[in-house]
């Protein structure tokens, strides 16, 4: 870890009309860093992650990315509103992991993995499909590579959704909430083909959770957002273990309980 | 309807022609018949292919168009939705020459029907268009993808899928208003018919026909996009097995 941050949210606001979801929120997040957000529903966590996907709009302040500002650049010493060319000039830095996986239905898993690093990268087929492969041995998938995504199950479907991000070959991935709309069967080989991206320590990780267990064991730190605001973070120890924020230790409690 | 029971009525119109070619009183009208069918099978298909193309360009050109692409597409659609193919077909044939522009009744027969289903066809590819999930865009913007790459290679894809079924139903609509064409000269199929009764007056034959071989050439186009949508949603139906 260097002093630098990869990512920086800087006094970044969103609204929805009159609903404040973010409130001018400050975070740092650095290179190789396992960041887990958790919170109750609706604190905003889902919208930190699109807005920095730029799936989302912002109303206040800067994100930046690699020392580069993502949502603004720079003319003639000002910051002033990014335009297309210069979001897709950053945004090919980041890759994101969708709760609903979001696979292209009319492409088998390889096809998937193959569109962008062909289309957007302008890689030779044989190139794409040789890094493809990689990743779809690397997440388990070997044997499905010619299969539609209503062949896969869910937990299939997912897996190769984080071969198709990372045939990206991206810095930071984005992961919002990937096991939730999985059968519990089905989770855990979702999780353990993300603990071995955990393993890879130039890639920075930020995932949206509910599995307390895995943030626990796999974070380097975890964020608590409330209401649109980081209420308190910290080391996974530190965080689970003693909890100063009573709206966390209410929040660890009633998630603790539920199981 | 099953695919099957489509072909199957399809071999028996086919063999309803056949048979009726045998009896001297049907023969007699069938080659003028399947030359009016030659005429009546060009314009549609022809009128289809222009049809498709202004469809998609007017929903695109209305979903994600500059300002006056926008405009430009809205008034195609409303004039040519607003107002009937008769009026159409006239107006191309009769009110152009006016203003100096002579078009031969075959290719203006193409124009103005083919105009008017793409008419039609741009609401249904808008539709489809829009029915592709939100997901679909989003997951091509995090793989970096440019607004036209998403167009080209994710969205179009699958809205074709779902716009097969209503184009079909419009063609099969754009086979039978080409009777219409008989109005501005052309012999298609209807007028020959209706000129071989008048001079003939055995309307039973020759409307037997005529019902039968626009039956079997509108079988031809349901089992055509019936295939076209089985090819298409290869992988989007769920449940197959490679
Ligand atoms: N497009 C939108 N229009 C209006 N409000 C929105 C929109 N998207 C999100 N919101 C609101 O913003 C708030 C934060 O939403 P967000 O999806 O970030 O929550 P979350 O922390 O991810 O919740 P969950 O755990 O349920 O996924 C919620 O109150 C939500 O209703
Ligand atoms: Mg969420």
């Amino acid at each position: 870890m260097t002093d630098k941050p990869i990512v920086r949210f800087d006094k970044v606001s969103k609204r929805y009309g009159p609903l404040t979801v973010l409130d001018s929120l400050e975070l740092d997040i650095f290179r190789g860093e396992k960041v887990a957000i958790i919170g109750p529903s609706g604190s905003g966590k889902t919208t930190v992650l699109r807005m920095l996907m730029t799936l989302e709009t912002i109303d206040d302040g800067v994100i930046w990315v690699d020392g580069e500002p993502l949502t603004h650049m720079e003319r003639n010493g000002k910051l002033v509103r990014a335009d297309q060319a210069h979001i897709r000039k950053i945004r090919a830095r980041i890759g994101m992991v969708f709760q609903s996986f979001n696979l292209f239905p009319h492409m088998t898993a390889m096809a998937n993995c193959i569109e962008a690093p062909m289309t957007v990268l302008g890689m030779k087929r044989q190139d794409a499909e040789a890094r493809a492969a990689d990743l779809l041995d690397m997440v388990g998938l070997a044997q499905k590579k010619e299969h539609y995504p209503s062949q896969l199950s869910g937990g299939q479907q997912q897996r190769v959704a984080i071969a198709r991000a990372l045939a990206m070959r991206p810095k930071i991935m984005l992961f919002d909430e990937v096991t939730s709309a999985l059968d519990p069967e089905l989770v855990g080989e979702v999780l353990q083909v993300i603990r071995k991206l955990g393993s890879e320590h130039d890639l920075t990780m930020l995932m949206v959770t509910h599995q307390m267990g895995f943030a626990k064991e796999f974070a380097d730190r975890i964020c608590f957002f409330y209401q649109g605001k980081i209420c308190e973070q910290g080391h996974p120890k530190e965080f689970f273990g003693s909890p100063k924020n009573d709206r966390t230790k209410q929040f660890l409690h009633a998630v603790l309980e539920a199981g | 309807m099953g695919i099957r029971t489509l072909i199957v009525m399809l071999v028996a119109s086919l063999l309803v022609i056949a048979i009726l070619a045998t009896q001297p009183a049907y023969s007699l009208f069938l080659p003028q018949l399947l030359e009016g069918a030659l005429l009546t099978a060009q314009i549609t298909v022809l009128g289809a292919l222009l049809a498709v193309v202004m469809g998609v360009l007017a929903a695109l050109g209305k979903l994600y168009g500059p300002a006056p692409v926008r405009w430009l597409a809205n008034i195609y659609i409303e004039i040519f939705r607003g107002t009937s193919a008769l009026v159409q077909l006239f107006w191309l044939f009769f009110v152009l020459p006016q203003f100096g522009i002579s078009l031969e009744a075959y290719t203006v027969a193409v124009l103005a029907l083919g105009l008017n289903i793409g008419a039609y066809g741009a609401e249904c590819a808008r539709g489809a268009i829009t029915s592709v999930a939100r997901g679909q865009w989003e997951a091509a913007t995090a793989l970096n993808m440019t607004r036209g790459q998403m167009l080209r290679r994710i969205i179009l894809p699958q809205a074709f899928v779902a716009m097969i079924p209503p184009w079909g139903n419009l063609f099969i609509e754009l086979l039978k208003s080409t009777a219409l064409v008989s109005l501005i000269t052309l012999s298609d199929l209807a007028f020959k018919a209706q000129e071989m009764n008048q001079t003939t007056m055995k309307t039973i034959p020759i409307f037997t026909l005529v019902l039968v071989i626009y039956l079997a050439m509108s079988l031809v186009i349901t089992i055509g996009m019936r295939y076209l949508e089985g090819r298409a949603s290869r992988g989007l139906a769920r449940g197959r097995t490679v």
